[in-house]
């Protein structure tokens, strides 16, 4: 990760300058329909006491391409669940962001509070801002981004259309495309883009996926002309077969996607979350904890709204400072005592490797990969996803195949896989709600000694 | 005595989502929940837009369609699609009901349900309501799968069933 290569993003370059120092970014989720309050919520998360970079989550009438029912519910000022920015339009987002990216800013608040002693990175890039949206067909979404001089988004031609779109995956893999050449081009070179492979339905999904996804979907980041990428892993039921799952995710992006400027980055849970306040908050702990034992570069975090509505800005501070707190009195332990107890890596690695067999173009083979269910998630409805696959918990709180269709994957030894109840499905779905609700904490490891981290 | 929308034999059920909402794990649930009742389900899936909806419900003449929507967009596109669906005559009574988290802003917004039956559904069941309501009027088809109703959260014990319009209920 340190060959010399063409101006980064600002968005790259700051997580890059935060883990020189030695600190985890943390990033929200936040998406409000009018400017001034997106605004409002970007200064915040700027004066947050923690390494920050800002999002614009996007409304979900922009994801599905509705971009009139957005123009009109922002004229008749209804709420939207995050921004719409094609509605609004570049000129908007530009005003939007006036004086609040890079380094020291014209209102004379600096970019970015430096708790620690220790000195900022001479050449500290300042506060950088992403624009993470979920559509299957990003064109309008990123040529807007563009416009408005922003060069950092997130998605992928099959994270972004099976869990949000009846699209075709054909069709979205040429929109991606387009989209990641675009974004290449006219960024000059210096866009990032994240993969949300790492996530796809949220829940219930063995992590051997997620890191495939993740892997495969750099890969096509990287066919289409990105130079600068990042791969998502979402904390799932296990912390350690998370941190299996985060180290074999580092290890493969080294293997197939050398030379590109890199780094990973966990999400806080995806699932049915806790809805109390301390379960939630506990939650976000013990994420950004896994986080700083694995060497993650950046957390993108949920708050103790996340089971009730959408969150406020304050809801997001909070959250941002509390798991900023807790990666801060961990330190990292890099490779755990066992890597191959859940076999992550192996089935990671076997995944990506048959989907790559399949056609020599990435697209292709992701399109093939599905028609054949190589590739298969769990529970996804979307027409092309043979839907045959089914995750579940085990004794021990792990992820496990209980049946993985055509997936060159183990499915774990046990009662003949049935459908679950409608009973069974909600007991799983809220198998993290409900220990952390309870005040418990899933799979605490033996207490490390605490030591500083610099 | 408890108002039943569907009567107690197996019917036809559309499940649906509505047009801007991706959630489907909350679709899943409904299909699983309504088979187990003994009702044949047709699940949609997400982002599905009204005129779909709309040629599907002609097409397949269900008994109920069930909306669920959880991304806070369900008020705005559950009311835009039930009135246009409702312009048809041969839709005008098909039960329909319509659940979820219907806003942003969580319970403090207040309810959604009175704008909701206006527009046309039959019956509004908000994220606080649970599903016990839900399963009552839909009525289970074979008694012997009744499923453990949830927990009554404290204090709502004597918690009235969600509204049910007077029109439109067979
Ligand atoms: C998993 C999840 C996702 C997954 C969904 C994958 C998929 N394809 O399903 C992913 C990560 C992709 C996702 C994406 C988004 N999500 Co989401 N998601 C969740 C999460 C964490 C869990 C939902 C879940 O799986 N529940 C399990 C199912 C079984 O339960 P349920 O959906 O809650 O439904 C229950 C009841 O509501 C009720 N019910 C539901 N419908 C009906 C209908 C009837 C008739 C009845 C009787 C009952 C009923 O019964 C169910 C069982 O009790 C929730 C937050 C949470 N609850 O913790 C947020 C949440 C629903 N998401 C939210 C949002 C906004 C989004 C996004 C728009 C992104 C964003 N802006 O943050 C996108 C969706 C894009 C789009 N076009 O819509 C918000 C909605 C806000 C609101 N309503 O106020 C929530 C609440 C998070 C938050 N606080 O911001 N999400």
């Amino acid at each position: 990760m340190s060959t010399p290569r063409p101006p980064l993003s600002p968005f790259a370059a700051a997580v890059g300058a935060a883990h020189r120092d030695g600190e985890l970014v943390v990033q929200p989720r936040m998406g409000f329909p009018d400017t001034g309050r997106m605004r409002e919520g970007l200064l915040a998360v700027r004066a947050a006491r923690a390494r920050t970079v800002g999002t614009v989550t996007v409304d979900s009438y922009t994801r599905v391409g509705d971009h009139a029912s957005a123009r009109a519910a922002l004229d008749a000022g209804t709420d939207l669940n995050g921004y719409p920015i094609v509605a609004h339009g570049p000129a908007a987002v530009r005003r939007m962001l006036d004086g609040l990216l890079g380094g020291a800013s014209d209102d004379g608040k600096p970019g970015n509070d430096e708790p620690c002693d220790g000195e900022p990175g001479d050449n500290e890039p300042g506060f950088a801002v992403q624009i993470r949206h979920g559509s299957a067909d990003p064109l309008p979404i990123v040529e807007t981004l563009l416009a408005a001089g922003l060069d950092a988004t997130e998605g992928g031609p099959v994270s972004y259309c099976l869990p949000y779109s009846r699209t075709p995956l054909a069709d979205a893999v040429s929109a991606w495309a387009r989209a990641c050449e675009l974004l290449a081009e006219r960024s000059g070179g210096t866009a990032h883009l994240e993969s949300f492979g790492g996530c796809l339905l949220g829940q219930l999904c063995p992590p051997s996926l997620l890191v495939a996804m993740s892997v495969l979907e750099g890969l096509f980041f990287r066919r289409y002309g990105l130079r600068s990428v990042s791969l998502s892993y979402a904390q799932q039921t296990s912390p350690a077969q998370d941190a299996e799952a985060l180290a074999a995710l580092r290890l493969l992006a080294a293997e197939y996607l050398p030379g590109l400027d890199r780094h990973l980055v966990l999400y806080s849970y995806m699932g049915v979350f806790p809805r109390s306040r301390h379960g939630a908050l506990a939650l976000l702990r013990a994420g950004a904890e896994l986080a700083a034992r694995t060497g993650v570069e950046r957390l993108i975090v949920k708050t103790p709204a996340e089971a009730h509505r959408i969150p406020a800005v304050q809801d997001s501070v909070l959250a941002l400072e509390v798991a900023a707190a807790a990666a801060r009195s961990t330190p990292p332990s890099y490779g755990a005592p066992d890597d191959r107890e859940f076999g992550v890596l192996a089935e990671a690695r076997a995944l990506v490797e048959a989907v790559l067999e399949l056609a020599p173009d990435i697209g292709t083979a992701l399109i093939r990969a599905f028609r054949t269910g190589l590739l298969d998630v769990p529970y996804c409805l979307h027409a092309d996803n043979a839907n045959r696959s089914r995750g579940f918990i085990d004794g021990l709180g792990s992820l496990q195949w209980r049946t993985a269709g055509a997936m060159p994957v183990r499915t774990a030894a046990g009662p003949e896989a049935r459908a679950p109840r409608a009973e069974e499905l909600i007991d799983m779905l809220s198998y993290v709600q409900r220990a952390y609700d309870q005040g418990a904490r899933l799979g605490t490891p033996a207490p490390t000694p605490l030591k500083e981290r610099s | 005595m408890n108002s039943t929308l569907v009567e107690r034999r197996r019917r036809h059920v559309v499940v649906s989502g509505v047009s801007s909402d991706a959630h489907t794990w909350n679709l899943v649930f409904l299909q699983l929940l309504l088979e187990e009742m003994g009702h044949q389900v047709t699940n949609l899936g997400s982002c599905v837009p009204d005129r779909l909806l709309i040629d599907e419900c002609r097409r397949l003449r269900p008994d109920l369609l069930v909306i669920s929507s959880v991304n806070g967009h369900g008020a705005l596109d559950g009311g835009r699609m039930i009135a246009l669906l409702r312009e048809l005559p041969e839709l005008r009574a098909l039960p329909a009901v319509i659940g979820g988290k219907l806003g942003v802003a969580g319970a403090e917004a207040g309810s959604f349900g009175p704008a909701l039956l206006a527009a046309g559904f039959d019956a509004v069941f908000e994220e606080a309501d649970g599903t016990e309501a839900f399963r009552r009027l839909v009525g289970e088809a074979p008694p012997a799968l009744e499923a453990v109703s949830p927990e009554p959260a404290p204090g709502t014990e004597a918690a009235p069933p969600a509204p049910v319009s007077p029109a439109g209920v067979s």
